[in-house]
């Protein structure tokens, strides 16, 4: 009987179950598309963070940021020039620690003994500055011919220089001196070797270099070819892929190659580090803090702060005024089927009190109203989660391009600097990733989903219910005379 | 049997207290046929609803076999309504989604009858009131006087002591109300059973064995020598 009169009753009041399930449909749908965009933000920022972090680390130690010092560590270029008409080249390069800012390789093994870290590698963080080009003088020339050739002053030969001059071309690019000891950590991971090798851990004297894919194909390098940084000659063994963004650098060497070239022996800018236990990276941070004096520590959080742009915007977006309206629609729907659900048994009080005088007792008659609401709720949570897997299914299709600034003028602020987070060739500017926004639906978002339509449900059954239990045989059939 | 004894039923509509029963002393023997007549608002039916434990009195008792349904629990009044009492209303009352088989079985759901048995003697009750072509059809689908009958089956589909009926003609016409007349009393007769029903039809109240009339809360009883 429960069943027949409850089809029948569903069936009799379509068009307000509609309008009720339609409610819940709606706060349903909307919870899930916020709930799968902010999951898609989330690991859009994942893949921005891994981008500078590269798998597999939880943090970064560097050395704290001190005032800036007075630019005498810039870079300075001596060329001779030669007579006019020569042809000859000259070259000079010049390799500087990125943000001039260096840590004893000591600290690794600190910052590696620490609890709760698992393990900590170094790696220095280069930028070289290449200027070659032809500097010649110029050529004396005497004005007129066969004149007098006298100044006003008389006695001096007159004429001009002509000719002479400068022409080269700077080359800029960023060299990361990696621990080939521990390649399962630093910014090399967020790459993908996609032709030649990677470094093997016995290379830590080998002059050999992985070359990020498009500065190889900006100078055309391949496996095989040399590469020469501040006269030392490095032969390319493999071409390196970044897996989103823009790569950690230009070229990755041994590190320990990377502190000769830098004249930095036993230093290193930034240590990579991952945690024991993914929970404890706060704690880590603290003690390493603590600990390790005169270091600053970066977690994937604090990085993502810095995140600003498109991505930071549609990501505050969808956890604030998403989740609000996500709450008020839901809120309302709630309210709405709750109060239908009671004008309906307002509407059905002659029924109700002609079944509790047949000897219906309150808790027959309220199951039966919630059983109605849960039907209604449950149709509803069908609906939306159609409604919000197609809509996250429209976010994933269109997959709209975001903007993610990293770092710079971002929320950073100090630690947005030169002694900021780890990546290299993060440090001293701001850079742009377009990243694609996809809106995944876990089987928890559904989860989520379904038990709201039961909440739903329940939230208009406890309305209608509550008013049908009170309801007096006696005042239900006297109303309706 | 049922015993009223100085039953009063005050209430207030709007700031007017109103005295629909005032100090009522009433008995119905087992098997008796009562028709209760009087003015509108005079009390007939705030008195059948305390008969049937729909209502509770301001004060005095109403008992029924030897219990006061004034005294009983929600619960226990539920009960002896569901047991001992069937219900006849003006209206008709019946559930317009539910086929006229299934509003008979409504009565027997309380008694927690398992459903195909509710089946059969929903059945067997529509039948018996002249309907058994009709289970299927849906009130909307009858005539008054159908609606009537199938009303009258779900009271007496779970054979009660007691059949109260309210006004039961009052929606239908001449001929619709004679031949829901006959199929009450033949069932009265039938069944044995206890039978009170309140009308304004004075043909109706001519053919009762007893009347009762209420006028301002107050009720006279005589025995009618013509039926």
């Amino acid at each position: 009987m429960f069943f027949t009169y409850l089809r029948r009753e569903l069936r009799r009041r379509r068009r307000a179950a509609l309008v009720v399930a339609s409610g819940l449909a709606l706060g349903i749908a909307l919870v899930i598309v916020v709930d799968s965009v902010s999951s898609g933000m989330g690991k859009a920022q994942d893949t921005v963070l891994q981008s500078l972090y590269g798998l597999g680390t939880d943090m970064t130690v560097t050395k704290a940021a001190s005032p800036t010092q007075d630019g005498s560590e810039r870079p300075r270029f001596q060329f001779d020039a030669r007579d006019d008409g020569s042809d000859e080249e000259q070259s000079s390069d010049r390799v500087m620690v990125r943000g001039f800012q260096t840590l004893s390789a000591a600290t690794v093994t600190d910052v590696g003994g620490q609890n709760g870290v698992a393990d900590a590698v170094g790696g220095l963080n280069l930028q070289v500055v290449k200027v070659s080009g032809q500097f010649t003088r110029g050529r004396f020339e005497q004005n007129g011919s066969g004149g007098t050739g006298r100044g006003p002053g008389g006695g001096q030969p007159s004429g001009e220089v002509k000719g002479g001059g400068a022409q080269f071309d700077v080359n800029s690019y960023s060299v990361f001196g990696t621990d080939v000891t521990k390649p399962a950590l630093g910014p090399l991971t967020s790459s993908k070797i996609t032709s030649g090798r990677a470094f093997t851990t016995s290379e830590t004297d080998g002059k050999v270099a992985v070359v990020d894919s498009a500065y190889a194909k900006e100078k055309s390098l391949e496996v095989g070819s040399s590469l020469t940084v501040k006269g030392t000659a490095f032969s390319v063994i493999g071409i390196a892929t970044a897996d989103s963004g823009d790569p950690a650098a230009d070229v990755y060497i041994p590190l320990e190659q990377a502190q000769t070239l830098a004249d930095s022996a036993d230093k290193v800018t930034t240590i990579y580090v991952k945690a024991t236990d993914s929970q404890k990276i706060d704690s880590v941070k603290s003690a390493i803090q603590k600990n390790v004096s005169g270091t600053t520590v970066t977690t994937s959080t604090d990085l993502a702060d810095t995140v600003s742009g498109s991505l930071s915007t549609a990501s505050s977006l969808a956890t604030t005024v998403g989740k609000w309206l996500s709450i008020v629609v839901l809120v309302a729907a709630f309210l709405v089927a709750g109060l239908l659900t009671s004008s309906a048994v307002s509407r059905r009080v002659r029924e109700f009190g002609t079944l509790k005088a047949l000897g219906w007792r309150s808790g027959r008659v309220t199951r039966q109203v919630v059983g109605e609401a849960m039907v209604n709720g449950l149709l509803g949570g069908v609906l939306g989660i159609a409604l919000g897997l197609a809509g996250a299914y429209a976010v994933t299709a269109v997959s709209p391009t975001l903007q993610a600034q990293l770092g710079g003028g971002g929320a950073g602020g100090g630690s947005g600097g030169r002694g900021g987070f780890g990546g290299p060739g993060r440090q001293a500017a701001s850079r742009t990733l377009d990243v694609a926004l996809t809106a995944p639906v876990s089987p928890a978002t559904v989860g989520l989903a379904v038990g709201l339509a039961v909440a739903g449900g329940l939230v208009a059954g406890a309305f209608g219910g509550w008013r049908a239990s009170r309801l007096r045989p006696a005042d239900a059939l006297r109303r309706v005379e | 049997m049922y015993e009223l004894r100085s039953v009063t039923k005050r209430y207030t509509r709007g700031k007017e207290a109103v005295h629909a029963l005032d100090g009522i002393d009433l008995t119905i023997a087992d098997g008796d046929r009562l028709v209760i007549q009087g003015p509108t608002g005079g009390g007939k039916s705030t008195l059948l609803q305390m008969l049937g434990g729909l209502d509770r009195p301001t004060s005095g008792e109403v008992v029924l076999d030897g219990t006061d349904l004034a005294r009983l629990s929600e619960a226990r009044l539920t009960k002896v309504r569901s047991e001992n009492i069937g219900f006849v209303f003006q209206s008709f009352n019946l559930i317009p989604t539910l086929t006229a088989q299934e509003n008979v079985e409504t009565a027997l759901v309380p008694l927690g009858v398992k459903a195909k048995e509710r089946r059969e003697r929903a059945a067997q009750a529509l039948e018996s009131v002249g309907l058994g072509e009709r289970l299927g059809h849906l009130p909307g689908e009858m005539s008054g006087g159908q609606q009537q009958r199938v009303a009258i089956a779900r009271a007496l589909v779970r054979q009660p002591k007691v059949l109260l009926a309210d006004e039961p003609t009052g929606n239908l016409d001449e001929g619709m109300r004679d031949e829901i007349m006959d199929v009450l009393e033949r069932m009265w007769k039938e069944l044995g059973l206890t039978f009170v029903m309140v009308t304004h039809d004075s043909a109706i109240a001519r053919k009762a064995p007893r009347l009762a009339t209420i006028r301002k809360g107050s009720i006279t009883v005589r025995e009618n020598a013509a039926s």
